[in-house]
């Protein structure tokens, strides 16, 4: 009887054997590595707009409030978008004639709004509220990072859940007092103060337990 | 009963027997027609499938107090006959019961088929089954782990190391035999697909000792999964709080139920594989006969574990159990739990009697009923407690609607395809270690 394989059989299979365990792993793990690049998150993700609008220059440089635009993100969920209207208040004078601006006025004048795209753009079973977060020690820069530095707004963070819960399961570190919630740029702490942080946790009536219930942010 | 375990023939001629309806002679006609009736009813599992994922699972008869419904009742039933293989392999190797030799070898085929087929029903409940495997605890940016006071992901793991051992445990047992229908086989590609699955087995005597320790070992290991695999299966509902379900005696009656359900197919299979390969000479009379009484042994056992409920249900004195089970010995469901007690204690007392034990009609038609009265238990244990919970507001039947049948159905038909193919492509009687007891009993 012949034989019914040849010599390089047996390297064939110590090859073949373990690679029925390591193969799999490896694309597994590759898998579940790809998850957290910014190709999937969106981090650093700088997304195009009708207008080069540069937040820097509008609060760090000329020193607007981000309330002035975000106007209802104190009372509900939704920070909210400046009608043209607003845009308006000073680009009726200043600048005027300026090209890059010209769809501003072009909206004025049809009344047709601007449309901005999306940024910041979380599942639709996430329950986001934007005044929950800043009526309650969490500054703008916390989730949308240093505003006052971004010429164009760019998504700082990953989005992810889990970047959600690591402020969940631990908010003290990342509270603010109410003075700095609104400022452009992050305040820069020396040290964490653990008497600071627990008086922060105090005042803003924050109980860290139940921040990771479901509901908190699914219904 | 003067008939042996094991044939009284020289190892060649076992050999044969084994390997030749496979590499020798043809399917033949009733193959083909299981074939196609399997095949045909696979195809309504798949569309019973594809209807459940696009619709959503609320084509079943689930309601918001019945959440599980039939994908519960046939995950337990599955899983309960997948039982039995293991224990005949693992357990009755350890003991040195060698008559398991003419039968474990289909017995842990079964175990593995079923073990699969009951793993699809959980998976499917979810919904979106493609998210199945968040009950694995991965790294994840969603920053979670599992559950784990979940039953849901006690039965993963329960199931998924249960699948792997299985079929290891399985194709370990069959590398010598598959080593022998390479040697046996004369076309190109089943040399070179049994020699692939053979692993190089020369059957040198070094090659024995090593097989032999790992077999042993992994028979050791086998043990406690028998037991735990089922033990989790029965707290999935012990850790449930409606009335009949929260009883302790859940994990080990489930245990020695799942015995019973899966001996009784190991029974109705060995009869069909009998006449299927010629094979009366390999799976005797005297094998039946002692699992005529495996079979009584367990309906004993289940007898008492009813008993028991009946005992708790008294002796708790919580209205709620009581009324639990009244309403199933002469309440709304005693059709349902009386079919269970027919099927489960009532019927298999025949093997009492010794000829009904050798006698193949009376001891299929036991065993095939021991299959229906396992599946009514199941019914019984899903559905009744979630019906006749604490709130009366809440009570609500639940009646299966055509896809919760035509899945079931279309599962039987897969079980049935992956056995059709099992026996036209792997011996299905454990040749080598039959020859290897050959002549044992003689000698005593």
């Amino acid at each position: 009887m012949s034989q019914i394989f040849g010599r390089g059989a047996n390297t064939a299979a110590r090859i073949a054997l373990p690679s029925l365990v390591i193969v799999p792993v490896l694309i597994l793990a590759t898998l579940i590595f790809f998850r957290w690049t910014d190709y999937v998150t969106g981090e650093d993700r700088i997304v195009d707009q009708p207008v080069a609008f540069s937040h820097r220059h509008h609060t760090s440089e000329v020193g607007i409030d981000c309330r002035y635009c975000h106007t209802s993100v104190t009372e509900e969920a939704s920070a909210g978008l400046p009608p043209t209207k607003t845009c308006m208040t000073c680009h009726s004078r200043l600048w005027s004639e300026e090209e890059m601006l010209q769809p501003i006025r072009t909206s004025w004048v049809t009344g047709e709004r601007l449309r901005w795209n999306r940024v910041h753009d979380l599942p639709d079973h996430v329950y986001f509220n934007h005044s929950t977060h800043v009526t309650n020690g969490v500054a703008c820069t916390q989730c949308h990072g240093p505003v006052g530095d971004m010429r164009l707004i760019g998504q700082e963070a990953p989005l992810t859940m889990g970047w959600c819960l690591d402020c969940h399961r631990d908010p003290g570190p990342n509270l603010s007092p109410p003075e700095e919630i609104f400022a452009p740029m992050p305040t820069r702490r020396a040290k964490i103060d653990a008497a600071a942080i627990h008086a922060l946790l105090r005042d803003y009536d924050i109980e860290a337990g139940n921040l990771t219930d479901c509901t908190t942010c699914h219904r | 009963m003067s008939e042996a375990y094991i044939p009284d023939a020289r190892p060649g001629a076992i050999t044969a027997d084994v390997a030749d309806p496979i590499l020798k002679r043809g399917p033949g006609r009733i193959w083909w027609i299981c074939l196609v009736v399997s095949l045909a009813l696979t195809g309504l599992m798949v569309v019973s499938l594809v209807v459940l994922v696009t619709g959503g699972i609320g084509i079943w008869g689930i309601n918001t107090s019945n959440v599980w419904g039939f994908a519960l009742v046939h995950y337990v039933w599955w899983i309960g006959i997948g039982n039995a293989g293991t224990l005949i392999s693992a357990m009755l190797l350890l003991t040195r019961q060698h008559w398991r030799t003419s039968i474990n070898r289909f017995a842990e085929a079964m175990t593995l088929f079923a073990a699969c087929i009951a793993g699809l029903f959980p998976i499917f409940h979810l919904g979106r089954p493609w998210l199945f495997y968040w009950l694995v605890p991965y790294p994840n940016t969603l920053g979670l782990v599992p559950q784990w006071r979940s039953p849901l992901v006690w039965d993963f793991f329960a199931i998924a190391s249960y699948i792997l051992f299985s079929l290891m445990f399985w194709y370990t047992g069959a590398i010598p035999d598959f080593a022998t229908m390479r040697d046996r086989a004369k076309g190109k590609i089943a040399q070179i697909a049994y020699g692939i699955l053979a692993l190089g087995w020369r059957g040198s005597a070094r090659h024995w000792k090593i097989w032999q320790s790992y077999y042993g070992a992994m028979a050791a290991m086998g043990v406690p999964l028998v037991v735990s695999v089922h033990s989790v299966v029965g707290m999935d509902y012990a850790a449930g709080i409606a009335p009949g379900w929260n009883v302790s005696i859940y994990p080990p009656y489930f245990v020695v139920g799942a015995m019973f359900s899966g001996f009784a197919v190991v029974v109705v299979l060995a009869a069909i594989f009998r006449r299927a390969l010629n094979a009366a000479h390999m799976i005797t009379d005297r094998h039946f006969d002692v699992m005529g009484k495996i079979l009584l042994t367990g309906s004993l056992i289940m007898t008492v574990s009813y008993a028991t409920e009946w005992f708790y249900a008294w002796y708790s004195g919580e209205h709620a159990e009581q009324r639990v089970v009244a309403d199933q010995l002469w309440g709304d469901f005693w059709p349902i739990y009386w079919a269970m007690l027919l099927g489960n204690c009532i019927f298999p007392q025949l093997y009492w009697i010794p000829k009904m034990r050798t006698n193949l009609t009376a001891t299929i038609l036991i065993a095939i009923g021991i299959n229906f009265g396992m599946w009514f238990e199941r019914v019984v244990i899903t559905v009744i407690p979630p019906a006749r919970g604490f709130l009366p507001s809440q009570w609500s039947f639940y009646w299966p609607t055509f896809w919760d049948w035509s899945l079931f159905l279309g599962t039987l038909g897969f079980f049935t395809l992956l056995f059709t193919l099992f026996l036209r492509v792997i011996p299905a009687i454990s040749a080598h270690e039959m020859k290897e007891h050959l002549g044992e009993e003689k000698r005593t």
